[in-house]
């Protein structure tokens, strides 16, 4: 069936985008990781959407499309205010707060 | 929508293609790379939209995050200026954990997908292949949904965004000299002249914090 072949696409994005957020350093890309995770989890929404003869999924998947565009632009404003202030983009050197 | 052998083969193109692109973004030096590979990933889920039957999906999918998104991405890419800061390493120091919890991750999603049975028909919601193609098309159906169900979420999704607008105004502009008392910190990054300056001063200050 191919319902779960879409699945399979929506966990494995997911998985790709929650292993970037983990492994990357550098913040932006930290960003198009979490968008990479909102793309699996769309995927999962729409295929479940469609076999379960809903809306709802769909209907989801237009808030998540906005949810993604307000959350990446307050993210991206919040590194360009920080980086006013710290020059970096790695994560781990900002450890100002760390003892 | 017939499982039958062209969209059989489209699914797996599709699918392939973005989880591959989806794997060169992690793995690419430079973050422009990592966008394009993004951008190829969002064409490429708007196909599988296409194959499950939502247009309006694939078309907003397109227009909002290949159109607005991957583009505030290159372009705050652009503002930030990454060839002054090189990268010997691409990778967190906490790789080590990470990809072996990214892979625990794919493997359990992956197991849960396999596992999903067929879905029953006492289970199936109000919108039927029959009912959708006489409200006139998946869209007239989405919006039927959107503006009956969803209304109040839908009005809230346009506060969200109006939010966020202002916000990221209010965060990312410069702060005036007339205002420097207020913000003392924030101030000291106002002047462009001053922020490579800034830069040469901020970084012995982060190497000695690090240790």
């Amino acid at each position: 069936m191919m319902l779960n072949g879409f699945l399979v696409v929506g966990a494995l994005l997911f998985a790709l985008g929650a292993t970037g957020v983990l492994i990357r350093r550098n913040a932006i890309v930290m960003l198009m990781c979490i968008e990479l995770m909102l793309q699996g989890a769309n995927v999962t929404l729409a295929a479940f959407s469609r076999y379960l003869d809903d809306q709802a999924g769909f209907v989801l998947v237009v808030f998540s499309l906005t949810v993604a565009a307000a959350e990446v632009a307050i993210g991206l404003a919040i590194l360009v205010a920080l980086s006013r202030v710290y020059p970096v983009v790695n994560v781990d050197q900002l450890d100002s707060l760390s003892g | 929508m017939a499982d039958n052998l062209e969209t059989t083969v489209a699914f797996w193109y599709l699918a392939i293609a973005a989880v591959g692109a989806g794997a060169l973004m992690l793995v690419a030096r430079n973050p422009v790379h990592s966008a394009i590979s993004l951008v190829i990933v969002i064409f490429h889920v708007a196909g599988l939209f296409v194959i499950l039957g939502a247009g309006f999906l694939a078309v907003a999918q397109i227009a909002i995050y290949a159109g607005a998104i991957v583009v505030l991405f290159l372009f705050t890419l652009m503002m930030l200026d990454m060839r002054r800061l090189p990268e010997e390493r691409v990778t967190h120091r906490q790789i080590w954990l990470g990809i072996p919890l990214g892979i625990l991750l794919a493997i359990e999603g992956v197991v849960v997908s396999v596992g999903t049975p067929e879905i029953s028909a006492s289970i199936k919601g109000a919108f039927p292949p029959a009912t959708v193609s006489e409200l006139g098309g998946s869209t007239q159906a989405l919006a039927v949904a959107l503006f009956n169900e969803f209304t109040l979420p839908f009005l809230g999704a346009s506060v969200l965004l109006t939010a966020a607008t202002i916000g990221a105004i209010v965060l990312a502009r410069r702060v005036e000299a007339h205002e420097q008392a207020d913000f003392p910190q924030a101030a000291s990054g106002s002047n462009t002249n001053d922020t490579a300056a800034q830069a040469d001063a901020a970084e012995p200050a982060l190497e000695e914090s690090a240790r």
